[in-house]
């Protein structure tokens, strides 16, 4: 089966849960900017929760695929497609997604998931270097991504549950735990309101609003590693919360670093939204992850025997 | 040794405040100490300049023996005793010797003049300089397989450029401030670019990706433009 881009869209490209267990060797991790969505499309049409998706920004792609399938899309929400649910695509006629009319990036996931070559153990696409995805780059109009057609049949007239769905919003309220240098930052960045800025990109969502001052220790920092949520200082105040693409060492100033689960939340902003943050013990933040996985197991489990 | 977390999913330990051999040596001790008989649920051991940071699954260490935290804590500390005698007495010589071969100048070494010229010495000279010297990877980042070294000679030292290239070619080697460093994959990059290697730094396909790792002592030979021509 193959998937006919017909337009790109912004910035679509081949990801999945990224590429783990490299950081050593200074590869990042990569895949999802929302890695939830990304899990909940894959199971909303029976894949696993790592296959390969699309992965598109702001405005949508348009598609054709070659045979009958079932498409799920999640995160994002577009017009012309339902959200967080399965629904039947028939071959050759156009999915055209348009731009988002929430959030900022949608995952579409294709029964069978799509078939590309895995690099470092990961489907997902690191532009920055051209490592993995297709061809190491973003999608073009006119690319024909191969994927596993996989029949698949599921049952009508059922909805997940919106409870389990992160609080995707204009204007988030994101949980931060403690970072190496947040004495020398005062516990100021959860005082203030930032403004999500046009520069953002899959390596740093970075956020406009008053500068951030470091008191105390003026040395040059040794770098040293940082993930995915760490919101790293630069000299001109302006936070930058790292993303999947992020380099796997930084020297600027760490403030917090955004808990696992609400990295969803700062993945669907978009520029000139607006954010907080919410400093809560690191018990608590690994204490959400258990519960969102307990969350997803039992989505897991439901789903069974609504897809065949 | 301070230990503190990095988000809900790492823990950084660092080991001392400066960039010199004594701790790159303790860097290394640690990073073996937790790399031989890693446990479930460590995900990533990150050695980089004076820390090792180490990557884990909370969700695979919940359970018995305390806080995912708390146990990954325990672990580097257990894993660290003895830390400085070990350092001492096993990481202090360079672990492997990695021969580079540059074409320095020319249309591979665009900066190489400009560099010459703020350095206030002629083009050879530098040449003369960056291969005589003995360097030490410090650490892997920016980008896969990049590589930091320590041990660039004082007269070559240069900032990075204003403007970052938006790619600059594998294989480029460039100077940044008081670091040298080779460019592995063809990336955007603000370093000032005095040559190329023929050789590959990063192949995703090997068993082990990266060529080099954090400890080892690299050394630049000069080639001719004929000769990475014919490089195999």
């Amino acid at each position: 089966m193959e998937v006919t881009v017909i337009r790109a869209g912004m910035l679509t490209t081949v990801q999945d849960l990224g590429r783990r267990g490299w950081r050593a060797a200074g590869v990042p991790l990569s895949g999802a900017m929302d890695p939830f969505a990304l899990r909940i499309a894959n199971l909303l049409v029976g894949n696993p929760e790592d296959a390969a998706v699309l992965e598109c920004t702001l405005v949508g792609p348009e598609l054709v695929f070659s045979t009958d399938t079932v498409v799920a899309i999640g995160g994002a929400a577009f017009a012309a497609a339902p959200s967080w649910q399965p629904f039947p695509v028939a071959a050759g006629v156009p999915l055209k997604l348009g731009p988002t009319l929430t959030g900022s990036r949608g995952y579409i996931a294709i029964a069978g998931g799509l078939r590309i070559p895995p690099v470092l153990g990961s489907r997902s696409t690191y532009l920055r270097a051209g490592l993995g995805g297709f061809a190491g780059r973003a999608l073009r109009d006119g690319d024909v991504v191969p994927a596993y057609g996989q029949p698949r049949r599921f049952a009508e007239h059922w909805r997940i549950d919106p409870r389990i769905l992160p609080a995707y919003s204009r204007s988030p309220t994101v949980r931060i735990v403690s970072g190496a240098q947040a004495d020398e930052f005062g516990g100021r960045l959860a005082k203030v309101e930032y403004r999500i800025l046009a520069q953002s990109d899959r390596m740093g969502v970075r956020l406009g609003g008053p500068r951030l001052v470091r008191i105390g220790g003026a040395d040059e920092l040794v770098s040293s590693a940082v993930a995915p949520g760490t919101i790293q200082v630069p000299p001109d105040g302006q936070p930058i919360v790292l993303m999947a693409d992020a380099q796997t060492i930084g020297g600027y100033p760490q403030a917090a670093n955004v808990v696992s689960v609400d990295l969803p939340l700062v993945a669907q902003t978009r520029p000139g939204d607006r954010m907080r943050f919410e400093e809560i013990p690191l018990t608590e933040a690994q204490q959400l992850l258990l519960d969102r996985e307990r969350v997803i197991g039992m989505l897991r489990e439901g789903l069974k025997q609504k897809l065949t | 040794m301070t230990l503190s977390a990095l988000g809900d999913s790492a823990v950084v330990a660092v080991l001392g405040t400066d960039i010199d051999e004594a701790v790159l040596a303790r860097v290394r001790a640690l990073t073996a100490a937790l790399e031989t008989d890693r446990p479930a649920g460590i995900l990533d051991v990150v050695p980089a300049y004076a820390s090792v940071t180490v990557f884990y699954d909370p969700l695979r260490l919940e359970g018995e023996g305390g806080r995912p935290y708390e146990r990954v804590c325990r672990l580097l500390t257990e894993r660290a005793r003895n830390l400085d005698a070990v350092a001492k007495k096993k990481f202090t010589s360079p672990a492997r010797t990695v021969e580079i071969p540059v074409s320095y100048g020319g249309e591979f070494g665009p900066d190489l003049e400009l560099l010459a010229r703020h350095c206030g010495i002629d083009p050879a000279e530098v040449i003369k300089r960056h291969q005589g010297a003995d360097y030490r990877v410090h650490a892997i980042g920016f980008a896969p397989g990049f590589c930091y070294l320590g041990g660039l000679p004082k007269p070559l030292h240069m900032p990075r450029r204003a403007t970052p290239r938006p790619t600059v070619p594998a294989g480029s080697v460039g100077i940044g401030g008081a670091q040298t460093g080779v460019y592995p994959l063809s990336t955007p990059g603000g370093w000032q670019l005095i040559g190329r290697t023929p050789l590959a730094l990063f192949q995703p396909g090997e068993a082990e990706p990266a060529r080099l790792r954090v400890g080892d002592r690299v050394k630049f030979k000069s080639i001719s433009s004929e000769e990475f021509g014919l490089w195999k």
